[in-house]
């Protein structure tokens, strides 16, 4: 399941005194089992972005490609798209509205015309996926559960339907530590064991270098940068200009180097430090 | 989506006389047109009211297409009171179309109230399309002080409205950004019969119930916080002041208003 945009440009409220250029010009490709990253400031363009991977919204201009088929013609089932492509939104557990937890996380295979066996089924391994429990929670109103759990719950809504591709908007946002932890676990096992492309939008540099292969920085509603971690991070300057920073590790080994000590600065993650710390100090730890 | 093309309700920021005007007096402005569009019975008139709605839209340096949308959402109440008023008015026939007869008497009606349709929706949108909520509602509370020792409550409905309308677009926004959360899941807004598309409804109804609750929740607690009280011993950050241009614009609505509706 490749994503293609062609000279995507979209235009919020077109022909009013209000319009504003959210996207301009925006062309990529997401490959079939990719790990992608976006970040950027508030309001560079994200979220509408994302939204054009399953045909929520449609470009002013430009093409869309999803699996091969143009979203942009007529008569395109957008509905099946969206089976294919999941996209799980900013705070999903605003979306929760079933009277059972069944019947919630059921709601996106059931109306992709499932029997009902297979829905359960579904829903059982959506719930595993997050780390809840079929059988204690399928009667529960989701409406009970804390705040993280209902996160989850909205998460194992989407990927009931199990798509190819998963769209995250920010899944950690309003979460402690220990839930953000688990939950970008759990997406990385999902990513892993179902080998689905997985698109994570993000404000944590730190999220985005550990997991994705692949970042896409946006700004102003164009691509700024686009290449692996490493590259992106190697542009330090160009990030901090458009608002954005580095992993704190990353940042660590850039004053390192500043005040004298050669390290490799292309270091993204704790261990790579340590390792590197180490190994330039040439001694044991 | 669709929502962002009403034009009702909305406010349009801009700097010109009529943006310029105290909100009382576009407040008390709007009423006499709507006094006058009742008072007036005759085209003559209405070409006149039409006139003068032509001129403040002229004046507040909007576009007209953008005024004019705002006639869309009434589009099917509008063609009714025509269609009504035409079919069903006795008097001297026109022409018959099988069941349908047309008076004479009844094309005039209906043209009449057609126009006085147009005229009121777009005269009063004039004013919410020029005039902020803070400003309506300040205007509001300002004009329904004198009947507060008569038990009427200015500043608390003042303030209901205040948040009314300031939840209009947040509430907007959020069904919207439901609806797509949904959509992402397959739900269907657009398809099946009357009872199918009720049901799909729940998904989209039930978290927007849970989440005007929990705004309302939290706006209470903000408000408390912040020291609010009631309208008692409240100042204001922007007082209303009558300017020269509001004498001026009161003295020439309150003279076209008699003229016109005397005469016509």
């Amino acid at each position: 399941m490749s994503i293609r945009l062609e000279n995507v440009s979209f235009r919020y409220l077109e022909d009013t005194p209000m319009e504003t250029d959210a996207l301009t010009d925006v062309s990529l490709e997401i490959e079939d089992g990719e790990f992608v990253g976006i970040i950027g400031p508030t309001g560079s363009g994200k979220s509408t972005l994302i939204q054009h991977f399953n045909g929520l919204l449609l470009p002013t201009s430009g093409k869309v490609w999803v699996d091969g088929v143009d979203l942009t013609a007529k008569g395109t089932q957008l509905r099946l798209i969206r089976q294919k492509v999941g996209m799980v939104f900013q705070y999903p557990e605003h979306q929760l509205f079933g009277e059972t937890i069944l019947e919630d996380v059921g709601f996106g295979p059931r109306n992709g015309g499932l029997p009902e066996a297979e829905v359960v089924e579904r829903v059982r391994r959506a719930l595993a996926y997050v780390g809840l429990d079929f059988e204690e929670l399928k009667d529960q109103s989701p409406f009970e559960l804390s705040g993280g759990q209902k996160r989850r719950v909205a998460i194992a809504g989407v990927l009931a339907m199990e798509p190819s591709v998963l769209i995250l908007d920010e899944p950690t946002a309003g979460l402690d530590p220990k839930g953000r932890e688990e939950i970008l676990d759990e997406i990385c096992t999902i990513h892993k064991e179902r080998g689905i492309t997985v698109i994570l939008v993000s404000h944590s540099m730190e999220d985005v270098a550990r997991l994705a292969d692949r970042l896409i920085v946006m700004h102003r509603g164009r691509v700024a940068l686009d290449g692996t971690p490493v590259e992106v991070f190697r542009q330090a300057d160009t990030l901090k200009s458009l608002g954005l920073g580095l992993p704190q590790v990353t940042e660590l080994m850039h004053e390192l180097k500043a005040k004298g000590l050669a390290v490799n600065t292309d270091i993204l993650t704790v261990e790579a430090a340590e390792e590197e710390i180490v190994r330039v100090m040439g001694g044991q730890r | 989506m669709r929502f962002r093309n009403l034009t009702i309700g909305q406010h349009i920021p801009g700097n010109s006389v009529v943006h310029r005007l105290d909100p009382r007096t576009k407040i008390l402005g709007t009423t006499l047109l709507i006094v006058l569009l009742f008072a007036v019975d005759g085209f003559i008139g209405y070409a006149l009211a039409a006139l003068a709605i032509a001129a403040v839209v002229h004046l507040s340096e909007l576009p007209w297409r953008y005024v004019l949308r705002g006639l869309r959402p009434l589009l099917v109440i509008l063609l009714l009171t025509v269609g009504l008023n035409v079919f069903l008015t006795e008097g001297e026939v026109i022409f018959r179309l099988w069941f349908l007869t047309v008076t004479r008497e009844g094309l005039v009606r209906g043209l009449m109230m057609g126009t006085r349709l147009v005229l009121l929706i777009m005269g009063t949108s004039m004013l919410t399309l020029t005039t902020s909520p803070i400003q309506l509602t300040d205007g509001i509370e300002t004009l329904l002080g004198p009947f507060r020792r008569i038990g009427v409550p200015a500043h608390e409905l003042a303030m209901m409205m205040t948040i009314a309308l300031r939840f209009i677009p947040t509430l907007l926004e959020e069904t919207e950004k439901i609806m797509k959360a949904q959509m992402a899941r397959g739900a269907d807004f657009q398809s099946g019969g009357l009872m199918q598309r009720a049901k799909n409804l729940i998904p989209l109804l039930v978290p927007l119930f849970v989440s005007a609750f929990r705004r309302a929740d939290e706006l209470a607690i903000a408000m408390e916080a912040r020291g609010y009280r009631g309208g008692q011993g409240r100042t204001k950050f922007r007082e209303l002041r009558f300017q020269r241009i509001d004498a001026v614009a009161m003295g020439l609505s309150i003279i076209f208003t008699v003229v016109v509706g005397i005469l016509f």
